[in-house]
């Protein structure tokens, strides 16, 4: 038992109560957003605002649903365009019309999950090698990635847009995706992980004649499966939310993702805050109750991926 | 004898080399095409005029040039002060702010502890787009709160146009970044706490320290490796404040910044639209000062 651990002291007793004004004044403008897209415009614009909506109504989820339709998902083939007869890219589409907000969730879905399975296949495989594998160079590749970690991500950004578009790949998801994965914080973290499995258990497996590739799979996956979770949804919110990049790299209507999609709108109708409170929410909600679910592998992400950091 | 365990292990080597290398593959294709080559374009970009229709007009090599209109650019020269300004100003507050949240919630119940938490990670899930457009509202000068709330109180009489006025933009901007900033030091913070080598604290305290003492004398310096990564991680993200800026003011009111500067430079700029080149110079003009930064802070914080 932890000396003093209840003492009730006055000093503790006012910082609970400061905490909690807080924590309020922190979760404001999320009730903000949510209130706001279920009120009347006409409340939204009253001088003297409505803590609470006197009056609950869909009209701007309808009005923001009622913007230009597209259909429900299409995607780019990539490098299609490099065979493809008139330097085109090959684009798959299918399901129905659908609004355009909702065209951008499934967007954004389809980049979140997308950066997040690579992300965590070709990380989970180097972070293992980096860790237990001693191979010649592994430590110059390790400095290495040390290194691009420290670096601002931003300021690579120009010739990666440079890049991007010579590979044809500009104004797709695929061009969010691909720097995703090779942003190496997962390599680094997955190798913090890796770094607790047992040599024996290893030398065990190659005695047993097990090749490197079973190795891996049956016998490293299963104790690394916590750092795959943490760095998984760590990946899915981050990839959701780097506004930067979806801005610079995508350039058309029926690319964009949620947030761009809301960013869009803001510059077209500032005015409308209807509509812009209905779409912060579309924005906001699922990621959060993604985050609500898994938080716990999360707070693990953040927390692994500082140690010797 | 000697000889042959060096043969087994030259063996075992071209294994481990053969093995280690197929399992960095996947990975080395996205870094190095992605991150390595970018990077080092990056740096000889900087020397030229290249600019977003390269492939019809010529890029020349330009030397220094651009690093030294740098100097001479009195938009680059504002927005490199305002970056310093958020730097110097939200990096104490955050590392300050979060360290006193985390020891205050530490000693709560395991639940209410993951709930504030949860609370103040909750900006930075939300997402930059979805906080800056309510904060907009939020700050508006006719329906905000913010103007209702303080002529309420009577602070104010007339209500405040706080994005379009230079004397409150970038203060409203850092506002802003704080909350967005203190999730993930208070987590990081909550972690080191709980790994403090508590047979120290309590050693501590049958000696008669009081908790302000054993904070500072026992937990303080075992948190300082946490504290050292939440400052360079702070001083980064503030560096790179961009969103903020391009979603509230288009770096209006006197609130440019270095980033948005850069991008405003390669994509928005009028008369020389797509200045990559010059852009591309900014940017490692901004990473050498947050390397500079980064390298102080680790070094103060060995000494330490």
């Amino acid at each position: 038992m932890k000396l003093g651990e209840k003492r009730a002291t006055p000093y503790r007793v006012i910082s609970v109560i400061i905490l909690v004004i807080l924590a309020l004044l922190f979760l404001f403008p999320l009730y903000w957003i949510i209130t706001g897209s279920l009120k009347p415009v006409t409340e939204i614009l009253n001088p003297t605002p409505s803590f609470f909506p006197k009056e609950f109504t869909l009209n701007n989820f309808d009005r923001l649903f009622a913007k230009r339709s597209a259909p429900l998902w299409e995607l780019a083939v990539p490098f299609s365009a490099q065979f493809s007869a008139r330097h085109q890219p090959i684009i798959f589409s299918a399901g129905p019309t659908v609004p355009a907000a909702i065209r951008w969730l499934v967007n954004t879905v389809f980049m979140a999950v997308a950066a997040m399975l690579l992300t965590c296949i070709t990380a989970a495989m180097a972070g293992y090698a980096l860790a237990k594998k001693r191979f010649q160079g592994r430590a110059i590749l390790f400095s290495l990635i040390v290194c691009a970690m420290a670096l601002p991500k931003q300021v690579i950004l120009i010739p990666l847009i440079k890049e991007i578009s010579a590979l044809h790949m500009w104004d797709s998801l695929w061009a969010v995706i691909v720097p995703t994965v090779g942003w190496p914080f997962g390599v680094f973290l997955m190798k913090q992980f890796s770094e607790s499995i047992p040599g024996e258990i290893l030398e065990a497996a190659r005695i047993d004649g097990s090749s490197e590739w079973h190795t891996f799979y049956n016998v490293v996956t299963p104790m690394i499966k916590p750092g795959i979770g943490a760095l998984a949804i760590f990946t899915f919110i981050n990839s959701w939310n780097d506004y930067f990049l979806q801005l610079i790299m995508l350039g058309s209507g029926s690319n964009y993702t949620i947030s761009l999609g809301i960013a869009t709108l803001q510059s077209e109708t500032s005015i409308d805050l209807g509509i812009l409170m209905a779409g912060a929410a579309l924005a906001a909600v699922p990621i959060i109750i993604v985050f609500l679910i898994f938080q716990k592998y999360f707070t693990q992400g953040i927390t692994m991926g500082a140690v010797k950091g | 004898m000697a000889n042959s365990p060096n043969k087994i292990s030259r063996a075992l080597q071209r294994r481990e080399n053969v093995a280690g290398y197929l399992f960095m593959l996947p990975s080395l294709i996205f870094f190095v095409g992605f991150v390595v080559v970018p990077m080092i374009i990056c740096i000889g970009y900087g020397f030229t005029d290249a600019n977003m229709n390269s492939k019809t007009a010529a890029t020349t090599f330009v030397g220094l040039k651009n690093f030294i209109d740098l100097w001479q650019d009195e938009t680059f020269l504002l927005a490199l002060k305002n970056t310093f300004l958020i730097v110097v100003v939200s990096v104490p507050t955050v590392c300050l702010f979060s360290l006193w949240v985390s020891s205050a919630i530490y000693h709560l119940k395991s639940a209410a502890l993951s709930a504030f938490r949860i609370i103040f990670y909750l900006p930075v899930i939300t997402g930059s787009v979805a906080v800056t457009v309510v904060w907009k509202w939020m700050y508006d000068n006719y329906t905000g709160i913010l103007n209702y709330v303080l002529k309420g109180a009577g602070l104010i009489e007339q209500n405040i146009n706080f994005l379009g006025d230079e004397r409150f933009a970038l203060w409203c901007i850092i506002l802003i970044l704080f909350t967005t900033s203190v999730g993930q030091p208070i987590v990081l913070y909550v972690s080191a706490l709980g790994n403090v080598d508590q047979t120290l604290v309590e050693a501590a305290e049958v000696d008669g320290a009081t908790d302000i003492q054993v904070f500072w004398k026992v937990k303080w310096p075992q948190m300082m490796p946490t504290t050292l990564y939440i400052l360079v991680i702070t001083t980064i993200n503030s560096f790179q404040c961009f969103a903020l800026i391009q979603l509230l003011t288009q770096g209006g009111s006197g609130t440019n910044t270095v980033m948005y500067y850069i991008y405003y430079t390669a994509f928005k700029l009028t008369e020389q639209r797509g200045h990559f080149g010059y852009a591309n110079a900014m940017g490692v003009v901004l990473a050498i000062f947050i390397g500079i930064l980064s390298a102080i802070q680790f070094k103060l914080g060995k000494e330490k």
